[in-house]
């Protein structure tokens, strides 16, 4: 089965300004189930956009969309339907934990209003998964690291087992050594969840690093497609 | 998670106390308005004599061993009426904020976080009740819900929400877009649960600011609608009724209307010190 199929995905941004802008331009993307699939591209190209459609984030496009054989609507979305489906780790772990709440309450809150049994294992699980103490359960985000931030991101996004983890650019906000354990980790994590990954990033290594497959993007639209072999080229240089 | 635990963590108290108390501000005026409650709390035995009992043998005696503060115009110790007036006057002021500030915060997060017409329609109402002059709007009001105590809290209360509207709006639009909020949309957060976990909290620390800073100009509108008689009633001690009281002879007997007023200074800057304080804490990553 495909994980995400669009076909002929556009979307605008109007401001009373400037008026109507294109950010996608009939996007055509296939991810199969199970690969790391990378979007590359500098930035303003729509590759964030494209991601927060896929989230549920931006509900105005046209096209169609269908993730895992489900289709979705624009401005409609079976956001209930998608929550154990598609989630999402964002670019700046500073901005992507609420200030006021500390890693325990991030944590458990999903796991209660989705009613899962047993939240507090599920809590020192998902900690477990992401190599942070349980101790750690009790820090407010302005008491942590970037890399510890980004884990417990990454924790919370996994908490309700997505089978499609949306990834906008998750080390660039991070210092280099860093970077790498955070994407060793995504990397172990998928094995163990059985997870197709969209990594965005305007880093070709990481790119090369991470993904089966790439796309680069360009102005709103696919430029190009980049196999394995390729990958390794492109990151190369 | 139960009410408490989350009033728990919206307060966080300890730690903030404990940092409090570095800054000089916030300890002095709060260590004041402490004294102050506990004044108001003690008043029948702390103060030296009924507060109306009159005696008009003895009206409108200067400051002295038997009245440390003087007699008013009908012979009443005005220490007395000092320490019982802190009652009506705190207790409403604490009333009007508890009314005003809730509501306003509902407005302005409703709207700032729904958008659209909902907002539209919100701000422009809440724009109308500020586009009064405050003082004149709550006599309007208390003119016309009738003199009394409860009404003239009410007036006030009614001309103080939008602030709190206006206020919980801009912080709510700022955060609207944030990472964490759509992270919280995306794992199943919404309604009011959103909005009471996520954006209050972050509304919160400006509104502790702003009812420091409102609970002065309050105790300072209800002074004035006691001094206009439209607040609370003779023969209660208020402390804008005493100063309405002394105004009559302020130019021979001043220290009847400059108790009372000093004692309303020292509140509000108390109240204005607290504020200033709680606006250095309120940044999460502050201390």
């Amino acid at each position: 089965m495909m994980a995400i199929d669009c076909k002929a995905l556009s979307a605008d941004f109007s401001t009373r300004r400037s008026g109507t802008t294109a950010v996608l331009k009939s996007v055509q993307l296939r991810v199969m189930t199970g690969e790391t699939f990378g979007l590359i591209g500098p930035s303003g190209c729509g590759k964030s956009t494209l991601l927060r459609i896929l989230a549920g984030l931006h509900t105005r496009w046209r096209g169609e969309v269908s993730i895992f054989g489900q289709t979705l609507q624009p401005d409609n979305y079976p956001r209930n339907a998608l929550l154990s489906t598609v989630q999402m780790v964002f670019q700046d772990p500073y901005a992507s934990l609420h200030p006021r709440h500390s890693v325990g309450r991030a944590l458990l809150e999903p796991l209660k209003v989705n009613n899962i049994p047993e939240p507090a294992r599920r809590l020192r699980q998902a900690l477990d998964d992401v190599g942070l103490p349980p101790s750690i359960e009790q820090r407010y985000p302005h008491q942590m690291s970037g890399g510890q931030r980004q884990r417990v991101a990454i924790a919370r996004a996994l908490l309700l087992r997505p089978s499609l983890l949306l990834l906008d650019e998750p080390t660039s906000a991070l210092d280099v050594s860093v970077q790498a354990e955070i994407l060793n980790l995504l990397n172990q994590l998928k094995a163990r969840y059985n997870m197709t990954m969209l990594l965005v990033s305007h880093d070709a290594g990481v790119i090369a690093h991470m993904c089966d497959r790439a796309a680069v993007m360009q102005d709103g639209a696919m430029a190009q497609l980049l196999l394995r072999e390729q990958l390794a080229i492109y990151g190369g240089t | 998670m139960n009410l408490s635990a989350q009033l728990f963590t919206l307060i966080d108290f300890a730690p903030r106390l404990r940092r409090g108390l570095r800054s000089p501000a916030a300890t002095i005026g709060a260590s004041v308005l402490l004294i102050v409650i506990i004044v108001a709390a003690f008043a029948p035995w702390l103060a030296p004599s009924d507060p109306l009992r009159q005696d008009i043998a003895l009206r409108l005696r200067p400051p002295g061993a038997g009245h440390w503060l003087g007699t008013d115009n009908l012979g009443r110790d005005i220490l007395s009426r000092l320490i019982y007036g802190a009652r009506p006057t705190l207790g409403i002021a604490a009333l009007v904020m508890a009314a005003a500030a809730p509501i306003g915060l509902l407005i302005g997060i409703v709207a700032g976080y729904v958008g659209g017409w909902t907002e539209r329609v919100l701000m422009r109402l809440t724009d109308i009740v500020l586009a009064f002059p405050q003082l004149v709007l709550a006599l309007a009001f208390a003119g016309l819900l009738g003199a009394g105590t409860f009404n003239g809290a009410l007036a006030v209360a009614l001309t103080i929400w939008p602030s709190y509207a206006r206020l919980a709006r801009t912080e709510t639009l700022s955060i609207r877009d944030s990472d964490y909020l759509a992270a919280a949309r995306m794992l199943g957060i919404r309604s009011s649960r959103l909005l009471w976990g996520h954006v209050l909290p972050i509304c919160l620390p400006f509104a502790h600011v702003r009812v420091a800073l409102d609970m002065a100009a309050t105790i300072l509108s209800l002074s004035s609608l006691g001094f206009l008689g439209l607040g609370v009633q003779p023969p209660t001690p208020e402390w804008g009724a005493m100063v309405a009281d002394g105004s009559k002879v302020i130019f021979d007997q001043w220290w009847v209307a400059a108790v009372p007023g000093a004692a309303i200074l020292i509140i509000c800057v108390a109240f204005n010190l607290l504020a200033d304080g709680l606006r250095d804490l309120g940044d999460p990553r502050h201390g």
